[in-house]
């Protein structure tokens, strides 16, 4: 059952999607609280797409429940989408418009009252990066532009919830930043949905992780926490004179030692423990010729690794 | 919300090369038949005057020229109404419209709108015409009201068929194919369905299928006859393509 808790802003409870005999979602529960940027994450085909165009009405689910700000958005979808921004894969934007034009159009299909339709428009160009292009027809824009145009049209009505499906894809690393810090910024005031694979920009920019895979949710934790406890870190350490692998095994604070060749080692702290100094310090007096001491993957991806290998093992 | 949509359909309509060129075709096709007609009755004007009471100008000239315009919708309509939908589900622009708080039917309605306003000019083009020998002769404004008026309800129909096709698939010129047919299917099947069952006396029947006959409809008015079970039974056609619209996009909303 749902619970009635003002400051969720979105909550779905056992939400499945089927299309003919493939389970896309299966029994998927998710929370949203008010100002929180939540990173779902999940390799290709996991259902995330799936699940945003559940939560944004775009498809109806084969069974459970989504209430949006408190509306339910089966029994009452128009109060439910009007909190919604939604800024799907492919942006959804008429090439013959120029900018201005598509941006007043979504924001009168988002109900914004007249009177502040040029502001609020004037004001998302301005937020959005797009003062210089807003006369152009979107169709001659660069993908970047186009982006950030899709981008716009989501928040244009100063929805509660934005739910941005992939929004780095296809852009420069310049863009990436500019896109992510946009976003970090919207999410100071609104609630936001981020799916993604890349990793980097869950750990970049949410406050919590969903991992999902083959139409579960898997995983759900907060950034900061999966960092303090999950699995402590990991290094990568090469060493032209290496000692016996139970040597490196037996330093306090190291939990696993995996020799991959060559002098390369990678090692795996405890939770919450940090050997590095130890470890550089008896590089040194034993001479083991320490010539690389690298941060291997974050916690982040061996849990992504962990939790969906099945994929890759197939 | 339905004005906004409407309006959006009518500006994607301008922007492309396609409406203008049907406005432009459609001009010149009903422009030289109308000539033609004019051309012919000024002929025959002078035999006319000894008959007891003449047909005039709008029934000679008019009435043609807009049976002319209703053959020519049937093509036209097809090639307008395509995009409407299919255009806007491959682009997967659909999406701004389905996440936005309004309902289907105000989307198909809205689009339904825009469609006929545009159909609206093609029948002021036609209207154009015979307006312009109001200068130089006496003009049966009754007679051209209930032609515009049957023309106005004929667009209405076809686009509503026109929207339908649209929504059954992606590709326009699928749907422009799916549009054309349907609405061949009803000006030949439609008529021989009524006649027929008319005569194996069953008369409720056949009534029901003039809904499905948009000429059968159109005739009455063009006579000038102002027959209210035809305009009803146009108006029944418009609304029941609409409504099956709204149930298709519905309906891939749940499975697609």
């Amino acid at each position: 059952m749902i619970p009635d808790d003002p400051a969720l802003t979105v909550c779905a409870r056992g939400l499945s999607r089927r299309f003919n005999s493939h389970i896309a979602v299966d029994a998927l529960d998710l929370d949203l609280r008010r100002g929180e940027i939540l990173g779902l994450l999940g390799p290709n085909g996991a259902g995330k797409t799936t699940t945003m165009q559940m939560l944004t009405g775009n498809i109806a689910p084969s069974a459970g429940e989504i209430r949006i700000c408190s509306f339910d958005l089966l029994e009452v979808p128009a109060r439910a989408k009007a909190c919604i921004g939604y800024l799907p894969e492919t942006p959804p934007l008429y090439r013959e418009l120029n900018v201005g034009e598509y941006l007043h159009l979504a924001a009168r299909l988002h109900r914004v009252a007249g009177n502040r339709r040029d502001a609020a428009v004037a004001q998302v160009i301005r937020r959005c990066g797009l003062k210089e292009v807003s006369r152009k027809l979107i169709g001659s824009l660069s993908k970047g532009y186009q982006q950030r145009v899709g981008i716009a049209q989501a928040i244009v009505h100063e929805p509660d919830i934005i739910i941005l499906d992939e929004p780095t894809v296809g852009l420069d690393p310049n863009q990436i930043l500019e896109i992510r810090a946009l976003i970090r910024e919207l999410g100071e005031k609104h609630s936001v949905i981020l799916s993604t694979h890349i990793l980097q920009e869950v750990e970049a920019v949410c406050d919590r992780v969903q991992i999902m895979h083959h139409g579960k949710m898997v995983f759900s934790d907060t950034v900061a926490g999966l960092r303090a406890t999950h699995n402590g870190r990991s290094v990568n350490i090469i060493l032209r004179q290496p000692p016996a692998i139970a040597v490196l095994r037996d330093i306090a604070g190291i939990e696993s030692v995996d020799d991959e060749g060559a002098g390369r080692f990678r090692i795996r702290f405890a939770p919450g423990a940090d050997p590095t100094a130890t470890l550089v310090g008896r590089a040194g007096t034993e001479n083991w010729g320490l010539q690389q001491l690298a941060p291997a993957q974050t916690s982040l991806e061996e849990v992504f690794v962990q939790l969906t290998r099945d994929e890759v093992a197939q | 919300m339905i004005f906004t949509i409407a309006g959006k359909e009518l500006r994607s309509l301008f922007a492309s090369p396609l409406a203008w060129l049907v406005l432009t075709v459609v001009q010149v096709i009903l422009g030289y038949g109308f000539l033609k007609r004019l051309d012919d009755f000024l002929q025959i004007q002078s035999q006319l005057a000894r008959l007891a009471s003449p047909p005039g100008v709008t029934e000679l000239v008019a009435a043609p020229t807009y049976a002319t315009a209703a053959a020519v919708l049937l093509f036209a309509v097809p090639l307008l109404a395509m995009r409407m939908i299919a255009e806007e589900r491959r682009n997967q622009t659909m999406t701004l419209l389905l996440s936005a708080p309004i309902s289907m039917t105000e989307i198909v309605i809205g689009k339904f709108v825009g469609l006929t306003a545009f159909l609206l000019l093609i029948v002021l083009q036609v209207l154009v015409m015979p307006l312009m020998l109001a200068t130089s002769t006496v003009l049966d404004f009754g007679l051209l009201g209930t032609l515009t008026l049957a023309l106005l309800l004929l667009a209405a129909g076809f686009a509503a068929v026109g929207l339908y096709a649209s929504s059954l698939t992606t590709q326009p010129v699928a749907a422009a194919l799916i549009a054309f047919g349907l609405l061949l299917a009803m000006l030949f099947a439609g008529e021989t369905a009524g006649d027929t069952l008319r005569a194996r006396g069953w008369p409720v029947p056949a009534a029901l299928a003039q809904v499905f006959s948009p000429l059968r409809n159109f005739e009455p008015l063009g006579k000038g006859i102002i027959d209210s079970y035809a305009i009803a039974c146009a108006l029944l056609l418009a609304a029941g393509f609409l409504v099956l619209t709204v149930r298709r996009l519905d309906g891939q909303r749940l499975r697609g």
